[in-house]
């Protein structure tokens, strides 16, 4: 298929499955007897008029870029992480901890500190469905969840119990939260007065570093092989396992990563809700990212414009803030449906064929095989090797 | 306190609070012979619990109030089997991978249900529910009859749907198309089942069953709406079907064993024994991953197409 | 839309009522196009009463694309299908059974975990009453065909317990059972023993006195033999049509592939050398508990060509996959190069020297979506060759894969593609390409020629005879008796997992690998498949 009629393709399935999520968003808002233009108009400019909402929308993007670069590691080796949400609680209680516990320790040595901290602490949680998955064969994505659940009942437990601030316990208020965390541990803002941090810079480096990590690095080419044949990876003499366990602590890494950052540089102390969410939001972003470095800090600006942008539909026009948790589940499915639809070679040769019958003239009839199947992170590739099983090229 | 009355204790909460766990997993289970699993089930219990919760709010002060709870029911079945239908366009139709397809029906349907809620509600509301139906005579058995007798009419439809499933799956044409399109699609393709159709058919029934467990919450069990009502009920119902090894009776089994231990923390209070609660909140979900634990090997037992994509052009 | 002569499968009253007779099938002018190539080009052929049609041509020619369509699998693009004369359309299986033709897949069509009266009645509608299966029924109409073409069945047996010629019967009395009065059969003798495909063929030519059969294969022999009429695809199109005993294997063999054809033969049966590969005495599991392999023991010398010939599913996989560290040895030994490789990860023998062909070359031979050079270096990416530390050295990966490109004659647009879009003779070049590259000292091919055609054979075999003039040891495990007699100094059969005999390539006649796949020991007193424990005469260290 020629180039240019792939790019419409893709272009044109691209349009109709953005029509389709933010359809389903239109039929919830519709129900709720809203403005459905007004809302989506607030959802995605509001939040950008100002230098404090665009601040706040990198504030929301800075965690879902440490997220979801985890999330597309793990994806690429092969292992579904979905528990981010209770890994970013074990960082944040980690980082909480340990800072805590070290009020004098100098700034350029604390600081650090906290991170691997958290990095560590969400590396642990994770590990345990990382080690049930290489080494027992459970599901991942059901152990991840259940560890969700168990580890928001063991934040509570802590923030409740052992980490809970004194002052609580003596005003009797018992608002589940930790002391404060010393200033040493403190991230510092950027701009005064805002609250968007150095977070920021370091996430980006990041990015940077998952490219080279996975794509020109030896450790890099395991993971990718393992996601995407653990068949033919484990011939080729790969242990599978290790790369399964590997990739998920190192994705847990990351949401730990995500909890430290934002508990030292946005609350300050380890309070409910820190999570609030990043760690599904994580997951669409990666996938809107096309789980590349490239693709998720775009994305993660972009759903953090609607993070800030559904808050803001609760103040301006009373609409809900799941709202939010509406369309990411709407663009999870279009996502993957237009995927399948922009791999399949069936439904493209039909899209060709109707561009002809358009009566303009294009080339290509029933096309020369489209040499590129693009990588899908989970194998899944379509219609390539079966269908062109015929000799090719005279051999 | 003499040990039968903690087991009495025990069980009289359990066995009740299992009716959910119970229909969404029968539903999951018909999903999974047929191939396809949906961690959606979540998602599809959280708007079914919220659909029977809205109609019995908003009727009952209303003419229909007497038909409230049956209208929530049914609206929450209906609810149930187009979310069902609308997964398996994603799953069945496109293909599209089932473990993130279900985390975002998973998103969509709890998301909704929270809106609306917080839209139209907003705040603690409580409704009357269904009411207990005893069974005359064998309620007053010793020991037993208070417990297994004196619930409501849907919960005895669930236990009593356990045969009932299993008949429909063994011994009907339609269990055992959705048996062949599970193990081997291609097989029944040559045989002139329509592998697609029999998908949806058993998403359909899937959505039903979990909507009509998330109602169940709502009007038979806490009989109020809160965002967290489901509280993963729909991820264990799947996880259920897998170690319940796809059948109806160990499937009972498993979700009287998950619910109880979801009901201890609850007994533990009634009980007066002093336990820091947020570990029994946990029970379930730990004995979840130790039960998957363990129980590997049976997946050769599993549909062997369970997860794969049916594609008739694929050449073999 | 049903067949219009025919007499309708109906499921209305409940009845199967026979089709009419088919006395002559014809397709016009059929064309199928899927994304890329035109499967089948305008075909036309047809089929008279009674009549054996033997449909040849070499994998990917369209033979399998064109009964499907006759199946109402796919609805051809152009041309129609007609029968007695009048034009039918199958929008579906159904329609394709109600009009009486059956099919007989190369894989089998049936459901494992059920029995055989279950697998019937998925297709038999007549037994689907409202809220009941009646399974009744259905084992009455299996008695009835089972008696009727003398082929003994247990209807209460389950899949996987029965043995691939039971599962073949099966299959052809599932199709009877629909009432097919036209059978077509794809590969039908590809899993059986040659005693077997003789049984078959006897069992085809009675079958022919009350219906007319079409029947794919790509074994020259059978097709002379039981057919009257032949027709050759080549890339979709009908390049010939007659009749059968006018030519001969040779022939048809020049006709398939448009030029002659000679494979390469082994003439030098020298074995020089050391033992490179040895084998004593494996026990090993499979999936499903059984022993696989119980105490199995061969050797492959260096420059030898070891061929292991045998009816699938009697522990070839399974040894493939303790070779290679991928399935766990529970007692026994295997060296490799005087190095005991048992039980050692993967990575470990593939550094001992083990080059491996596996049998899947796309789910276990390449990672599809990875570009062709990336897969040359799926088993070396961490070497110093290619990589600086853990930096992987792009330059390095571009060169091996230019350099293997020529000597391979891999046809690709560009390297960077992904391999999985390749054509399978391409993608085995990739890996015998990586294998070869690696210089290893025993290299185990399974199947290796299994679904390529003609020239990606001749290709692969050269190659092999020249791994085995440089003193490389090969294993070759496959199901084509030709290329085991062609190729190999010696030809080992594997029978329930232990090795039956090892022949020489001047004793390995058809008829003696025939009996020994079977279970017969044409030099011992009693047979394998009578005595419950049994010691070959001639063990496999002997040659």
């Amino acid at each position: 298929m020629k180039a240019k009629d792939r790019i419409l393709y893709v272009v044109f399935v691209s349009l109709v499955a953005v029509v389709a999520a933010v359809g389903i968003g239109a039929i919830v808002l519709a129900i709720l007897g809203a403005n459905i233009l007004q809302t989506y108009v607030v959802i995605f400019t509001e939040p950008l008029r100002d230098l404090f909402g665009i601040t706040e929308v990198l504030v929301r993007a800075i965690p879902l870029i440490f997220v979801a670069l985890g999330i597309a590691i793990s994806f690429r080796a092969g292992i579904l992480n979905i528990g981010a949400e209770g890994q970013i609680q074990m960082g944040i209680v980690a980082a909480a901890a340990l800072t805590i516990a070290l009020p004098d320790v100098p700034k350029v040595v604390l600081v650090p500190l906290g991170l691997l901290a958290g990095a560590a602490g969400g590396a642990a949680w994770a590990s345990i469905a990382g080690y049930l998955r290489a080494k027992l064969g459970v599901n991942e994505l059901l152990s991840t969840v259940m560890l969700n659940y168990i580890a928001a009942q063991l934040y509570g437990y802590l923030l409740r119990g052992p980490m809970i601030d004194p002052a609580e316990l003596q005003t009797g208020s018992g608002t589940p939260q930790s002391v404060r965390l010393p200033k040493n541990a403190w991230i510092d803002r950027i701009i005064p007065g805002m609250r968007l941090h150095w977070g920021l810079a370091l996430a980006l480096v990041l990015a940077v570093l998952v490219y080279i990590l996975m794509w020109h690095t030896t450790w890099g080419f395991k993971m990718r092989a393992s996601g995407a044949s653990a068949k033919a990876t484990r011939y080729a003499g790969i242990s599978v396992e290790s790369c399964l366990l590997s990739a998920m602590i190192l994705s847990g890494a990351f949401a730990g990563l995500a909890g430290a950052v934002e508990v030292m540089a946005v609350h300050r102390r380890a309070i409910e809700g820190i999570s609030s969410g990043y760690g599904f939001t994580g997951v669409v972003v990666a996938l809107f990212g096309g789980l590349h470095p490239a693709g998720i800090i775009p994305a993660s600006v972009f759903f953090g414009i609607m993070l800030v942008g559904t808050d803001m539909t609760q103040r301006i026009l009373s609409i809900p803030a799941n709202m939010v948790s509406v369309l990411q589940g709407a663009v999870i499915l279009s996502i993957i449906a237009a995927k399948m639809v922009i791999n399949d070679p069936y439904t493209q040769e039909k899209f060709a064929r109707k561009l002809k019958s358009f009566g303009k003239s294009r080339g290509g009839s029933s096309g020369t095989p489209h040499s590129g199947a693009p990588e899908a992170p989970r194998g899944g590739h379509k219609g390539g090797a079966g269908v062109t099983d015929v000799t090719e090229v005279g051999q | 306190m003499s040990v039968v009355t903690i087991i009495l204790n025990i069980l009289s909460i359990g066995i009740p609070f299992s009716v959910s766990l119970l229909l969404a997993s029968l539903g999951e289970m018909f999903n999974q012979r047929a191939g396809v699993f949906n961690l959606g089930c979540e998602g599809i219990m959280s708007m079914g619990a919220f659909a029977g919760f809205m109609s019995a709010y908003f009727l009952q002060k209303t003419a229909l109030g007497p038909y409230a709870n049956w209208i929530g029911l049914l609206l929450a079945a209906g609810i149930g089997v187009a979310l069902g239908l609308l997964y398996a366009l994603v799953t069945v139709t496109f293909g599209a991978p089932q473990g993130i397809a279900g985390i975002g029906l998973q998103m969509l349907g709890t998301g909704v249900a929270g809106v609306l809620f917080r839209h139209f509600v907003g705040g603690v509301a409580g409704v009357p529910g269904l009411a207990n139906l005893p069974i005359p005579g064998l309620v007053k058995i010793p020991y037993i009859g208070s417990v297994l007798f004196n619930m409501n009419p849907l919960a005895y439809a669930a236990f009593i749907f356990v045969p009932v499933s299993w008949y429909i799956l063994y011994k009907t044409p339609w269990g055992l198309k959705v048996r062949a399109v599970g193990a081997a699609p291609r097989s029944a393709d040559t045989m002139a089942i329509n592998v697609r159709r029999t998908r949806y058919q058993a998403l359909a029934v899937g959505g039903l069953l979990a909507g009509v467990a998330g109602a169940y919450l709502s009007l038979g069990q806490a009989k109020m709406f809160a965002d967290d009502i489901v509280a993963g009920r729909g991820f264990i119902a799947v996880a259920l079907v897998y170690f319940g090894r796809w059948d109806p009776w160990w499937i009972l089994g498993g979700s009287l064993l998950f619910s109880i231990a979801q009901s201890l923390q609850l007994s533990i209070q009634v009980l007066g024994i002093s336990f820091p609660y947020e570990f029994a909140v946990m029970l379930p979900y730990v004995l979840v991953i130790l039960v998957l634990s363990f129980t590997r090997g049976s997946s050769t037992r599993g549909p062997a197409e369970l997860g794969v994509p049916y594609d008739r052009e694929k050449r073999i | 839309m049903e067949a219009k002569n025919a007499t309708r499968l109906d499921s209305k009253n409940g009845q199967n009522s026979q089709p009419a007779k088919i006395r002559e099938l014809r397709v016009e002018g059929i064309t199928k196009r899927f994304p890329g190539i035109v499967a089948c080009d305008s075909v036309d052929l047809s089929v008279g009463e009674n009549e054996i049609l033997a449909l040849v041509g070499e994998n990917g020619a369209g033979k399998t694309t064109l009964m499907n369509i006759l199946m109402g699998l796919y609805q051809p693009d152009e041309g129609r299908i007609l029968i007695n004369g009048q034009p039918v359309q199958f929008k579906s299986p159904h329609d394709a059974f109600a009009a009486g033709i059956g099919m007989v897949h190369q894989h089998f069509m049936l459901v494992p975990n059920m029995t055989v009266a279950e697998n019937v009645a998925l297709g038999l509608r007549e037994s689907h009453k409202p809220f009941k299966l009646d399974l009744a029924t259905v084992k009455k109409r299996i008695e009835e065909v089972s008696e009727r073409y003398n082929l003994p069945v247990q209807p209460d047996a389950y899949i996987w317990q029965l043995s691939v010629g039971e599962q073949q019967r099966v299959e052809l009395i599932k199709t009877l059972c629909f009432g097919a009065r036209f059978l077509i059969l794809d590969e039908p003798t590809s899993a059986l023993t040659p005693q077997e495909t003789d049984e078959l063929i006897a069992l085809l030519r009675r079958m022919a006195a009350d219906m007319s059969i079409i029947f794919i294969s790509h074994k020259l022999a059978e097709v002379t033999a039981l057919s009257d009429k032949v027709a050759i695809l080549r890339h979709g199109k009908v390049v010939f049509r007659g009749s059968t005993k006018e030519q001969t294997a040779a022939s048809l063999a020049a006709l398939m592939t448009g030029h002659e054809v000679v494979l390469p033969h082994n003439e030098c049966l020298v074995n020089c050398g050391k033992d490179l590969l040895v084998v004593q005495d494996l026990r090993v599991r499979s999936d499903r508990g059984f022993l696989a392999l119980d105490g199995l023991s061969l050797t492959v010398k260096s420059g030898e060509i070891l061929g292991l010939a045998g009816v699938s599913g009697n522990g070839q996989k399974e040894l493939a996959e303790a070779l290679s560290g991928l399935r766990k040895i529970e007692h026994g030994k295997i060296m490799l190069n005087d190095i005991d490789i048992t039980n050692k990860s993967p990575r470990q023998i593939i550094e001992a020297g083990l080059g491996y062909i596996p049998e899947d070359r796309n789910t276990e031979g390449v990672v599809p979506s990875f570009s062709i050079k990336e897969n040359l270096i799926l088993k070396d990416f961490a070497s110093p060759r290619f990589s600086h530390g853990v930096f992987i050295d792009s330059k390095a990966e571009e060169k091996n894969a230019v350099e293997l490109q020529k000597r391979f004659d891999i046809r690709c647009s560009s390297l960077n593609t992904p391999t999985g879009s390749l054509s399978g003779g391409n993608i085995q070049k990739v890996i015998l390409a990586r294998e070869l590259a690696r210089s290893p000292k025993v290299l185990v091919a399974v199947y290796p020629t299994r679904g390529l055609d003609m020239g990606a054979e001749e290709f692969i075999h050269n190659r092999l005879l020249e791994l085995k003039s440089n003193g490389v040891g090969i294993f070759l495990i496959s199901e084509e008796l030709d290329e085991l007699t062609n190729l190999c100094d010696r030809i080992a059969v594997i029978f329930k997992g232990k090795i039956l005999d090892t022949l020489s390539a001047d004793e390995a006649t058809r008829s003696k690998l025939g009996l020994l796949m079977a279970g017969i020991n044409p030099d011992s007193v009693s047979t394998e498949a009578d005595t419950p424990t049994h010691s070959p005469r001639r063990s496999a260290h002997e040659s």
